[in-house]
């Protein structure tokens, strides 16, 4: 059966969406969406071909979008997503996870939601927030926020969190009790000596390779890590990349050894691509070596850095690669990072990056 | 006589909404009529009408919004603001964005 790749992003302003058949050369874009609402995360459930859009808007605080035709109608809500009177109230959604029927939102200020009506109504997963370490966590550049949410592939009990800048923290009884899972990662910002603290560290992004249950690959503020168990210990795989700081991260669809970074020049020294050359850098041996992959992408004055949420793989033979700029290019590689073009540009500031494959 | 009979009867007054926030909710209209005595009486009685335009106007804290303003008869009043019958009032989105 003939199959098309669509790609979701998330804008600063609505959603747009871009797509193709399996070839992945010719692309046509439509949008924006969402009443051109800042969106960060964009994600389809790929059981029910669902897409949902979180985000906020400075007027009408928080909502989920949802569409259930691909694109061509919304609808939203904001049910449920607060917390008890007196806190700070939510601003933002920045992440959405459908897993097992549940779908889950990070937000800002940080902490968990779910939802078990396709998003029209949402309940606090409050023991997040009750963790000891909570009155500690701090704003990173874009505010505290859970921007980041992995699901166990077998075990619906089991949750991983990133958090900025709080950490990791892991959960293996449905989110009733969580743990700081941050042992091996960096806080560079921290004073001489203190720089491995249980919690606290700012990761950026956190993934696991599709059907593995305890591999994990972290882009962290200081530095690119992997775990091997579940997170209960991170070891460095930075050697060989062009600095320690970066946002995005994308895993392989079939192999775990497999995984694309986006290493920007430094988090004091403008946040774009290293000497200004563009390149999307790739493992295949689970971060022990890497190579930047160019063909196709600007190798002058790119001055453009990439969000946490704005790099994606498809699921698609070979695999896709898709990564969207601040300066609001979309750039894709059909052939797994070996080559890639620019198949979008002059759209907002792009937050976020996924993928949907469907049949036609 | 129980003390109910000297509570204030809920008073119809004329509510006119922000068109984005009426984009929204697909058959909101600009002008409504509600009966309410207070601010957050009438909030609620928008959102019985379009359920989650509370969520919208209001955050949890709860207060309105900080880029939501509700003015009745000129002056910036709160949730906790009393309405005279016939009040009129208006509800408006900030200059904010970028």
């Amino acid at each position: 059966m003939a199959k098309k790749v669509l790609i979701l992003l998330g804008t600063r302003k609505g959603v747009f969406i871009i797509e193709s058949d399996a070839e992945r050369r010719s692309w046509q874009l439509r949008g924006p969406y969402c009443d051109t609402w800042p969106l960060n995360h964009v994600v389809a459930d790929p059981v029910t071909g669902a897409i949902y859009a979180g985000g906020g808007n400075a007027w009408f605080g928080p909502a989920v979008w949802r569409s259930a035709d691909l694109g061509t109608t919304w609808t939203h809500s904001r049910a449920g997503l607060a917390y008890d009177a007196g806190e700070q109230p939510i601003k933002s959604v920045w992440s959405i996870a459908p897993g097992r029927g549940r779908l889950y939102a990070g937000v800002e200020p940080a902490g968990l939601f779910y939802s078990d009506d396709a998003a029209q109504s949402w309940a606090h997963v409050a023991g997040l927030r009750q963790h000891p370490s909570q009155p500690d966590w701090q704003p990173g550049g874009g505010g505290l926020i859970l921007h980041s949410l992995v699901l166990h592939p077998q075990d619906e009990m089991q949750i991983w969190v990133g958090i900025s800048a709080a950490g990791v923290f892991h959960t293996a009884n449905g989110g009733a009790t969580w743990e700081a899972r941050n042992r091996g990662t960096r806080a560079d910002f921290l004073p001489e000596g203190q720089n491995y603290p249980d919690h606290g560290q700012c990761v950026h992004c956190l993934v696991m390779p599709n059907g593995v249950s305890n591999r994990l690959y972290q882009q962290n503020h200081c530095g690119m890590y992997r775990s091997d168990d579940g997170g209960q210990r991170w070891e460095s795989i930075e050697a060989g990349l062009p600095s320690t700081f970066g946002f995005p991260a994308a895993v392989h669809p079939r192999d775990a050894e497999t995984l694309y970074l986006i290493p920007l020049n430094g988090d004091t020294v403008g946040r774009f691509m290293p000497e200004a050359k563009a390149a999307v850098w790739r493992t295949t041996d689970g971060g022990k070596t890497w190579r930047g992959q160019r063909n196709g992408l600007p190798q002058g004055n790119a001055f453009f850095g990439v969000l946490r949420q704005a790099l994606a793989t498809d699921r698609l033979e070979p695999a896709g690669v898709y990564f969207g700029t601040t300066s609001g290019a979309l750039y894709a590689s059909p052939d797994e990072g070996n080559s890639w073009a620019c198949i979008a540009q002059h759209l907002p500031t792009i937050s976020s990056v996924e993928t949907l494959v469907i049949d036609t | 006589m129980s003390i109910e009979a000297f509570r204030p009867a809920s008073a119809p007054v004329v509510v006119r909404l922000p068109a984005l926030l009426v984009s929204l909710f697909p058959r909101a209209e600009r002008r409504v009529e509600v009966s309410s005595t207070t601010v957050n009486e009438m909030i609620d009685a928008l959102d019985s009408r379009w359920p989650g335009m509370r969520d919208c106007i209001c955050d949890s804290t709860p207060a309105i919004r900080r880029h939501i303003n509700i003015f009745v008869e000129g002056k910036r009043v709160t949730l906790a603001t009393r309405l005279a019958a016939g009040a009129d009032v208006f509800i408006l989105t900030a200059i904010s964005g970028g």
